[in-house]
């Protein structure tokens, strides 16, 4: 392992998807201890992006590093560390239809570091209540939920267990103004007192000022600028300035 | 002009790329649920949930299907004996038509159809919302905890509802045989049980547990590669039921034409 290489690096990455090149020349990394938000319009590529970096699609052409060593193969070592450290809430939470709440929750410690059950019900249950989300829910099946409590439910399921390495997709979509405030709370928290690695992709602009401690926007296949959360607001890209206004109240 | 002369070589080619691209799949797949199921570590509970969704719930509709069977059978042997005065021979054809063949295919196809459909669209409906992804980002291989316990559940449960259809179909055999034919029930028990060797059911069994894996791993891998939504799942089932059909007849077939030979 290189020492001071970034924790997570997109090095040249395309990808072809539907005939076309939805990533095309992505170049960014991320340091250990730092939370990246990730902006862009719909359709940018930035789910996909995302699936890259935890070796669930292949790049095209390019790689993608974790610890400054590449995750290629199926059956990985280093892939599977990866998945050891990490917590994922994908786009559409990807709850598991066919058990309850609780044990999706606490899925990761019930199959596969064998937990048992009364343990890893605690834990999601307490997993839960960080979401807003009281026991009530723990005994229900994932399609007895809303969609907002789905993606909590998500969350939750991404940060129990403690891993080092959050990757969120959308985190606060769907989600009324005081409970996505609450969430994104609860994401700089585990970034900042508990010093994981964060990539956050968002449209909430609200968010990413609380996430985020770098902020890429992405377009066009490519990191099209980057800079820090009080960039922002100072930054004259015309791209960014258009997604900073437009999220602000007009009068 | 050149390109009609190639045409049959670039169809060819096309066809001849696209079955070896699936046969690879294919062979990929059958090894990485084998080496899922052969090797620790074992979802128990998932393989619990499995034998009672493949094999309790299938009882029903193995059951009704080796009565009628057994008892159609029946009626034809009658009609066909009696054509060169050999109707006493319903019991001993009954018994063996059940065992050697019978009970093991249809078994086998009530349950492509009950059970390869239902395993494809689950799998499937899951690929496509991502769960397979996220359980494989939650450390646990998607083969281990979804694809083995069916396949197991599978090879375990069919032997077992095979032996059911066997003692069924030969069941409704004796019930037409005895009402409507007029057979002495002993008699019949007796010449059924006088003739049959224990290989005419064990070969019946084998078979049931190579179709028993046909049928799981064929809903496996058709839900495994579902793609685009729920058009797509809905096309693995399909597939899922076709493809497990058609296995199960020519495997019907190879082992049959083996276990003759020996
Ligand atoms: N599995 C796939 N097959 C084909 N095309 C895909 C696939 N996944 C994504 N795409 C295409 O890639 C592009 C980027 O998709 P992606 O989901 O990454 O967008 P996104 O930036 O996350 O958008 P949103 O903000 O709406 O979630 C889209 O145009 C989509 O059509
Ligand atoms: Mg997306």
């Amino acid at each position: 392992m290189s020492a001071g290489a970034p924790e997570l690096e997109w090095r040249g990455v395309r990808k072809i998807l539907g005939g076309r090149p939805v990533l095309d020349g992505l170049d960014l990394s991320l340091d250990a201890g730092r939370s990246l938000v990730i902006i862009g319009g719909s359709g940018q590529g930035k789910s996909v992006a995302l699936k890259l970096a935890l070796g669930l699609m292949r790049p095209d052409a390019g790689t993608v590093l974790f610890k400054g060593q590449s995750l290629p193969g199926l059956f990985n070592r280093r892939q599977s560390d990866l998945y050891r450290q990490s917590g994922v809430l994908f786009q559409g939470a990807a709850l598991f239809d066919s058990l309850r709440v609780w044990e999706v929750v606490s899925f990761r410690l019930l199959y596969a570091d064998n937990r048992p059950p009364a343990l890893a019900r605690d834990a999601a249950i307490e997993a839960l209540a960080q979401v807003q989300l009281g026991p009530e829910v723990a005994d229900l099946f994932p399609s007895e939920l809303s969609g907002g409590m789905q993606k909590r439910v998500g969350l939750a399921r991404a940060i129990v267990g403690a891993p080092r390495i959050l990757f969120f997709d959308e985190p606060t979509t769907g989600l009324d103004p005081v409970t996505a405030a609450s969430i994104s709370r609860l994401i700089a928290d585990q970034v900042m007192r508990l010093g994981c690695t964060a990539v956050t992709i968002t449209h909430d602009l609200v968010s990413a000022r609380t996430i985020a401690d770098d902020i890429a926007l992405l377009d066009g296949g490519r990191i099209a600028w980057q800079g820090g959360r009080a960039d922002l607001d100072m930054t004259k890209d015309p791209r960014v300035r258009s997604m900073v206004e437009a999220s602000m109240p007009t009068r | 002009m050149q390109q009609l002369v190639l045409a049959p070589f670039t169809i060819i080619g096309r066809l001849v790329i696209g079955v070896c691209a699936i046969v690879g799949a294919l062979s990929l797949f059958v090894g990485r649920t084998l080496f899922a199921c052969l090797t620790p570590r074992w979802h128990g509970g998932q393989i619990a949930r499995q034998v009672v969704s493949i094999g309790f719930l299938s009882l029903p509709v193995v059951g009704l299907t080796a009565v009628f069977t057994g008892a159609a059978l029946a009626l034809n042997i009658y009609t066909g004996g009696g054509r060169f005065n050999a109707e006493q021979i319903v019991p001993q054809i009954v018994a063996l038509g059940i065992t050697r063949e019978l009970a093991p295919v249809l078994v086998a196809l009530m349950l492509s159809g009950r059970v390869a459909t239902t395993i494809a669209a689950e799998i499937g409906a899951m690929r496509a919302t991502e769960q397979i992804d996220a359980m494989r980002t939650l450390s646990t291989d998607p083969f281990r905890f979804l694809v083995a316990p069916r396949v197991l559940a599978g090879v375990a449960t069919l032997p077992l509802l095979t032996g059911v259809a066997d003692i069924l179909g030969i069941g409704g055999g004796w019930l037409v045989s005895t009402l409507s034919l007029g057979f002495n029930p002993e008699a019949y028990a007796r010449s059924t049980v006088a003739f049959l060797e224990a290989w005419d059911i064990q070969s019946g069994l084998i078979k049931a547990a190579a179709f028993g894996f046909i049928v799981t791993a064929m809903g496996a891998f058709h839900g495994y590669r579902a793609t685009g939504g729920a058009r797509g799942v809905g096309h693995a089932a399909t597939q899922a039921m076709v493809w497990s059909g058609v296995l199960i007849f020519a495997t019907d077939y190879l082992m049959t034409s083996w276990f003759t030979q020996t």
